[in-house]
């Protein structure tokens, strides 16, 4: 095809910091499209800071942190992925085929994360205007603090779920264990059946939006009062 | 009849007054009981703790005489160069001074502020420092070298401000609070501010105290690494505590893979904090330096990890005592906004001084007593982001006051270490100080002037 150049790296063979140092500095000048990456061996940090529209495939579980800051690549991980996976990205799209640990997506500021499988504890967390779509579960803390930005989850949440919102928006289509404090169920409309189903084609993942809900904040925290006994 | 009478005061015999004020009970506590009684909720405040507590005024040095050879005073080569981040990074920082300026955040200060320090670092051969607001253009272009702070809020937290940062320092926690996340009043909140922050304007805005994406020293290790990797290995990466279990934290993130550690004492400033957390939470900077140099002697990582020590470093002498101690360099914050003009009766404009004492009653305090950053109403234009208060302080005029504030604390500095006979400030040692307290001689771990007596010491 034209205007396809694709490289290779086998991470048993190649440091990782050869690797991102290359994507960071080399590969965009010389014309690189694809990427693929093989024996991640849970190695962290892997593709971290890439600026360039490259497609990435890493073939494999990864350790913490890959795609972290992310701008406009397109990472696929066909494994499951440690803490922060996609953590502060910016731009671009990362899907992680398996599970994925803590923190996935945390403080993301755009682009979209995809977990197909399940996300542990405080994913989008701090979220600051990415989207992230997970095809299962979610765990305890998921959206604390987050400020801007989407969460749809297609199966169940833990505790606290969304605790301190700001102006992040979280879409759920199972049971959820508890709301965390500010966060409440309000009604879907005609935007929220628009974006779930826009995040669900970009995503793959065949639901009906009307099975979703919205929780969003209620704003309650969002000034000090002189009145609540601080038990949030 | 005469036993009804009651006797008439004159002022020959005037009544006796009981006012003895009781030392539990006094007035600044009856204030707070009262106020705590008005309102039901805490004070919040900037600047930092207002307790006396053990400090480097306690210490004084032991000049030159028979015993050491001094050098001349003003003529004698006594190099001030500073090198931060030698151990890992690609790219050290090198300061012409020892003395840097703290971070602070844009939100905090203005925008016009930030330049102000920018220029004058930059002049000074010295660094500056972002906040919890992210880097703003006027900083980034006024300063030669910019440490960018990644906090647990990452507010405005970008790879492109990252990469163009000279260094990163990752911010665990501030002396005036730490444990506890930061606040910027709502009034503070304006559309520059919040588009940053990607925060609604106006609301009262508190930041996480916890990192997002990492909970412990074995995940510092990783989140450091993936800062290394994105930025190629090149930036020394700085690792800042707030004084508390120092001697643990300090080796924690000499293991996590810090460059440069900065410790940061209760005496450290902030925009705005519960009254509680400034005065309560944290130990004096003394005893957090003492503790951070046994740490990296512990582990044999002195000089190869610099240390930077930081809150309530306000003189020459404190830069000196600091020095001897064994930071590689402080860190200034609320010194550098009083050069600024913080607290002073008066603001600058167009070279004439005009009043700002009425601003200060406006709210119900006086130049001198001013604490009031958290409101955004500051009478000279410094912790403000109000577009009409922050033309009070004119970048070029800031920067004026922070140079000469600073090449001062550095000639005290120049002055103390030749008559201690050293040719490099960094050559100061303990040794050439004594205590004038128990407790800082305690803290400091130098003896009691007069005698040898270090108290907590093992015996000799």
């Amino acid at each position: 095809m034209a205007g396809v150049k694709a490289v290779e790296f086998d991470l048993a063979q190649v440091p990782l910091r050869e690797v991102n140092r290359y994507l960071h500095r080399d590969a965009q000048a010389e014309g690189v499209t694809h990427v693929r990456i093989s024996n991640p061996d849970g190695a962290h940090s892997i593709v971290c800071g890439l600026a360039h529209p490259f497609d990435v495939e890493i073939d494999g579980h990864v350790g913490y942190y890959v795609g972290g800051m992310n701008q406009r690549a397109n990472i696929t991980v066909r494994g499951n992925a440690g803490p922060g996976a996609g953590e502060n990205m910016m731009s671009g799209t990362i899907r992680i085929e398996g599970f994925a640990s803590t923190g996935a997506g945390a403080s993301a500021h755009g682009g979209c994360l995809i977990v197909q499988g399940d996300a542990s504890l405080r994913c989008g967390i701090s979220l600051k205007g990415g989207d992230i779509v997970v095809g299962g579960s979610v765990g305890s803390f998921s959206a604390f603090m987050a400020q801007a930005g989407r969460i749809v989850i297609c199966e169940d949440a833990s505790d606290a779920l969304g605790d301190s919102l700001y102006e992040a928006v979280i879409y759920l289509r199972g049971k959820v264990r508890s709301l965390g404090a500010d966060a409440q169920f309000e009604p879907m409309r005609p935007a929220d059946f628009k974006a779930v189903a826009e995040l669900l084609g970009v995503a793959g993942f065949k639901h009906e939006p009307r099975d979703f809900r919205r929780i969003a904040s209620a704003k309650s925290l969002y000034h000090w009062n002189a009145d609540s006994n601080q038990e949030y | 009849m005469a036993g009804k009478r009651t006797k008439k005061p004159s002022p020959a015999d005037p009544p006796h007054l009981q006012l003895e004020e009781s030392a539990g009970y006094d007035r600044r506590i009856i204030d707070y009981i009262q106020r705590a009684a008005a309102t039901g909720l805490y004070e919040i405040r900037g600047l930092g703790a207002k307790r006396r507590v053990p400090h480097f005024d306690d210490l004084v040095f032991l000049g030159a005489s028979l015993s050491r050879y001094p050098l001349e005073g003003y003529r004698e080569k006594c190099s001030t160069r500073t090198v931060l981040g030698t151990r890992y990074a690609s790219r050290p920082i090198e300061l012409a001074i020892p003395i840097t300026i703290a971070g602070m955040s844009f939100g905090s200060l203005s925008a016009r502020v930030k330049e102000a320090l920018g220029i004058a670092a930059t002049d000074l051969g010295t660094s500056t420092t972002t906040g919890d607001g992210g880097m703003t253009r006027e900083e980034r272009q006024s300063s030669r070298t910019l440490v960018y702070q990644c906090l647990p809020s990452r507010y405005g937290f970008n790879p492109d401000d990252l990469r163009q940062a000279d260094a990163i320092e990752i911010v665990i926690g501030q002396g005036a609070k730490p444990g506890g996340g930061g606040m910027l009043l709502g009034q503070k909140v304006n559309p520059r501010v919040a588009s940053m922050r990607t925060l609604p304007e106006g609301i009262d805005q508190r930041s996480a105290s916890r990192h997002p994406d990492w909970t412990g020293p074995d995940d510092l290790v990783i989140k450091i690494q993936e800062l290394r990797e994105i930025t190629d290995w090149e930036k020394p990466i700085y690792v800042k505590i707030g004084a508390t279990r120092v001697l643990n934290d300090v080796k924690l993130a000499v293991h996590a893979g810090a460059d440069v550690i900065v410790v940061d004492g209760m005496q450290g400033g902030t925009a705005a904090t519960q009254t509680v957390f400034i005065e309560h939470v944290g130990i004096p900077t003394l005893a957090a330096l003492r503790q951070a140099v046994d740490a990296l002697e512990e582990l044999n990582m002195r000089g190869k990890v610099q240390l930077v020590v930081s809150g309530g470093i306000r003189t020459g002498a404190d830069v000196a005592k600091a020095l001897a101690m064994g930071a590689d360099a402080v860190s200034l914050g609320q010194g550098i906004l009083m050069a600024l003009g913080c607290n002073s009766a008066s603001y600058v404009v167009d070279g004439k001084h005009l009043s700002a004492v009425e601003d200060y009653a406006n709210l119900a305090t006086a130049p001198g007593y001013c604490h009031h950053c958290h409101t955004g109403r500051c009478p000279v234009g410094i912790t403000t982001q109000d577009a009409e208060l922050e033309l009070r302080l004119t970048p070029a005029v800031g920067a004026k006051r922070v140079r000469n504030y600073v090449k001062t604390l550095n000639m005290e500095l120049t002055t103390i270490a030749r008559a201690c006979g050293k040719q490099d400030v960094h050559h100061l040692e303990k040794e050439d100080m004594v205590a004038l307290t128990l407790e800082a001689a305690a803290m400091a771990g130098v003896p009691l002037a007069g005698t040898s007596w270090i108290p907590g010491a093992a015996p000799i």
